[in-house]
Order: C-alpha cells, then sequence, then structure tokens
C-alpha cells in the first residue's frame, strides 16, 4: 500500500510503485479533473502539484508522491475560486476545455511565485502547456486579469 | 689502513642507504601511479593524485575528453543560451524552458517537473536524474560553440568552472549527473566512447598538466 495525501485527504492506494501518478488519481481515487494528453510530458495537461510544483503526473511515479502534498485542479480552491478559475471564466478562456486543468494549475505556480508577471514571464511559464484550440491570448489575457484580482485579494 | 678502512665502510653505508631510500621511493611512486586514478570503489581517488607535466601527453588525452564534451549528450546541458539542447542534432529544447537563476528552471517549467530521478522508458521520454538541471545563471559553463584551446582554459578556471579546484575537478568525472550521458535512456547516441575510457582521457589530462592545446 502506499499512501498519498491528495488536496489534503489521505489515502492508501494498493498499487505499483512505477505506475504513473495520474493513473492513481484518475482511475484508483477517482479525481477526473486531470488529463492525460500525450502521457511523455509533452503537453503539460496532466499537470498537478506535487509540494507545489507543477509536475506532469503522467511521468511521475507514484512512488515520488508517497507522502508528499499532492494538489489536483479539485483541489486548488475550496469553492473554484482561486484567482485563475474566476479569470479563466471571466476571459472565456477555453474553447473544448481539455488542456485547461493543466493550464490552470500551470498558472498557479506562476501566480504565485510571480505575483505580477509580464508577457514574457507568462510565455516562459506556460510554453509547456500545450493547447491545440489555441486559446494562448485567452490564457494570457486570463492571466494578468488573474494577477490583477489576486493582488485585489491581498489589498482587501 | 684503519682509516681507509673505515672510509670505505662510511662510503658502503652511504650506496646502502642512497639504495634504500630509491627502493623506497620507486615504491612508493609505483604505488602512487599504479593507485592515483582509482582507489577500490572506483572512484577517482584526488589525495592519491600526482601531477607529472607532460605537454604533449596532456593535449593529445584533452582532445579526447574534446569529443565527449562536444557530444550532445554533455553539450545538450551547456547550452550558450538559456535554453538547453535536445536531441542528437542538439536543436532547442521543446516548449523552451529556460534555464532560471539557479539552473533549475522557471516558475511552472522546472527540470524536474518532467525529468524524474531515473529515465522515463519509452523513445522521446525524459531522461532522469535527481539533480537533473543546467548550470546557473551567473556561471553558465558554456561548452557550445568553444574550441579546444577555450574549453581546455575554461575547465580550469575557477571563475569559469564552477569554482572547481583540482580535487573537484577530479572528483567531477564521477559525478552522477556527467555519468548519466551514458545511460541517456532510449533512443538517444552516447558519447564517443566509454565512461572508463573517457575517465581515464580526464584524469590523464589532469596529471600531465591540463594543458590546453594551441589556437583561439
Amino acid at each position: 500500500m502506499i499512501s498519498l495525501n491528495v488536496n489534503q485527504k489521505a489515502y492508501q492506494v494498493d498499487a505499483d510503485p512505477n505506475m504513473p501518478l495520474l493513473w492513481v488519481i484518475r482511475d484508483i481515487i477517482g479525481l477526473t479533473g486531470t488529463k492525460y494528453g500525450c502521457g511523455v510530458a509533452q503537453c503539460g495537461a496532466c499537470v498537478v502539484h506535487l509540494n507545489g510544483e507543477a509536475v506532469r503526473s503522467c511521468v511521475t511515479k507514484v512512488s515520488r508522491a508517497e507522502g508528499q502534498q499532492v494538489t489536483t485542479i479539485e483541489g486548488l480552491s475550496a469553492n473554484n475560486d482561486h484567482p485563475a478559475q474566476v479569470a479563466w471564466n471571466e476571459e472565456n478562456v477555453p474553447q473544448c476545455g481539455y488542456c485547461h486543468s493543466g493550464q490552470i494549475m500551470s498558472a498557479a505556480v506562476l501566480l504565485r511565485d510571480n505575483p505580477n508577471p509580464t508577457d514574457e514571464d507568462i510565455d516562459n511559464a506556460m510554453a509547456g502547456n500545450i493547447c491545440r484550440c489555441g486559446t494562448y491570448l485567452r490564457i494570457r489575457k486570463a492571466i494578468h486579469t488573474a494577477a490583477e484580482l489576486q493582488r485585489k485579494e491581498v489589498k482587501s | 689502513m684503519k682509516m681507509q678502512m673505515n672510509v670505505i665502510k662510511k662510503y658502503h653505508g652511504t650506496v646502502r642507504a642512497v639504495a634504500v631510500v630509491a627502493v623506497l621511493l620507486s615504491a612508493i611512486g609505483i604505488m602512487a601511479f599504479t593507485l592515483h586514478k582509482d582507489d577500490k570503489s572506483g572512484k577517482a581517488d584526488p589525495e592519491l593524485f600526482v601531477v607529472k607535466k607532460d605537454s604533449v601527453a596532456s593535449v593529445k588525452a584533452f582532445k579526447q575528453v574534446y569529443t565527449v564534451l562536444m557530444s550532445a549528450r554533455c553539450m545538450n546541458c551547456h547550452p550558450s543560451g538559456d535554453i538547453p539542447l535536445q536531441g542528437d542534432d542538439s536543436h532547442l529544447h521543446t516548449m523552451f524552458p529556460k534555464r532560471g537563476v539557479d539552473g533549475k528552471g522557471v516558475y511552472a517549467m522546472k527540470c524536474a517537473n518532467c525529468h524524474q530521478a531515473t529515465n522515463t522508458p519509452g523513445l522521446h521520454t525524459p531522461p532522469g536524474n535527481p539533480k537533473w538541471h543546467l548550470p546557473p545563471a551567473d556561471m553558465k559553463m558554456v561548452f557550445q560553440g568553444r574550441t579546444p584551446h577555450q574549453l581546455a582554459k575554461q575547465l580550469m578556471d575557477p571563475d569559469q568552472n564552477g569554482h572547481k579546484n583540482m580535487q573537484q575537478l577530479i572528483e567531477h568525472v564521477d559525478d552522477t549527473l556527467v555519468k548519466a550521458a551514458w545511460n541517456p535512456g532510449e533512443g538517444r547516441t552516447l558519447p564517443p566512447m566509454s565512461h572508463a575510457a573517457f575517465k581515464k582521457a580526464w584524469l590523464t589530462w589532469l596529471s600531465t598538466g591540463a594543458y590546453a592545446p594551441k589556437g583561439k
């Protein structure tokens, strides 16, 4: 059995230590907000936070996550009100939506580390998250909006 | 006559002492020569390292070292820019991950977000190592585009080689990230010689004076 902490909830899972974390999250724990895209860390659809870092769960063995803090899109905020989630909604960012849990999880790391990102910062942070619908301009706009929301939250 | 005998005795005593010292020194020399490269664990032991300057042998050894350092497996993480290289053709890494201050990437694009502690199985998957990173921003240790002369000088300059002294340079050949070049994951070409041959050339270069090949 492997001990996991996902979204601040403890789980004991019966899985091969080499199983990708993504499979455990989706197929064993049942949190399907995180998506399978390429399976080889090339697209970013499967990004979750492992101790606050935006790891790609499709190539991360579950053994790496044992005893660590995992956060998925379902646990990013209590009421879907993380500034990135609110901004994504406000700016109508998704088209098909498949990549966006990964996009938001990557954006959340950027916004935590850089509360006022420039376009270049956003490009540097988000270059590993691919969107086949090409919503990149809306993603960039939403991150600026989220940064503004976040700054207002801090002030109030 | 008695005086003559004493002189002869003294002479023989001196010769014997010199001979004993010579034999001891030779033994130490042979031991140092045989032990300087590896201890029992297989790692280079700097304390047993003996430098004997030989510019011809040194330059010859460095030419071998250079072929390895300029191979894709080494050069790809020692780029001239801030984006690592990728593949046997050393193209810019897809997704354009940036070096960052500490060489470990930026924001959601940290090296370890994709590069695990071990190689991920399969073609076109991220190779792994527990400390996967580029050199840091304040000490880029660029290999790409360096001539043999430039690279040899750079490697011996503590202000350009990560502040490494001779001892650390000797030990560096057994660094796990250096050795990862010989375990690069599926579909990637190995450096042009074995790690053992590279280590021999590296230690020979250092032990013969670490001379830089002539040129610019």
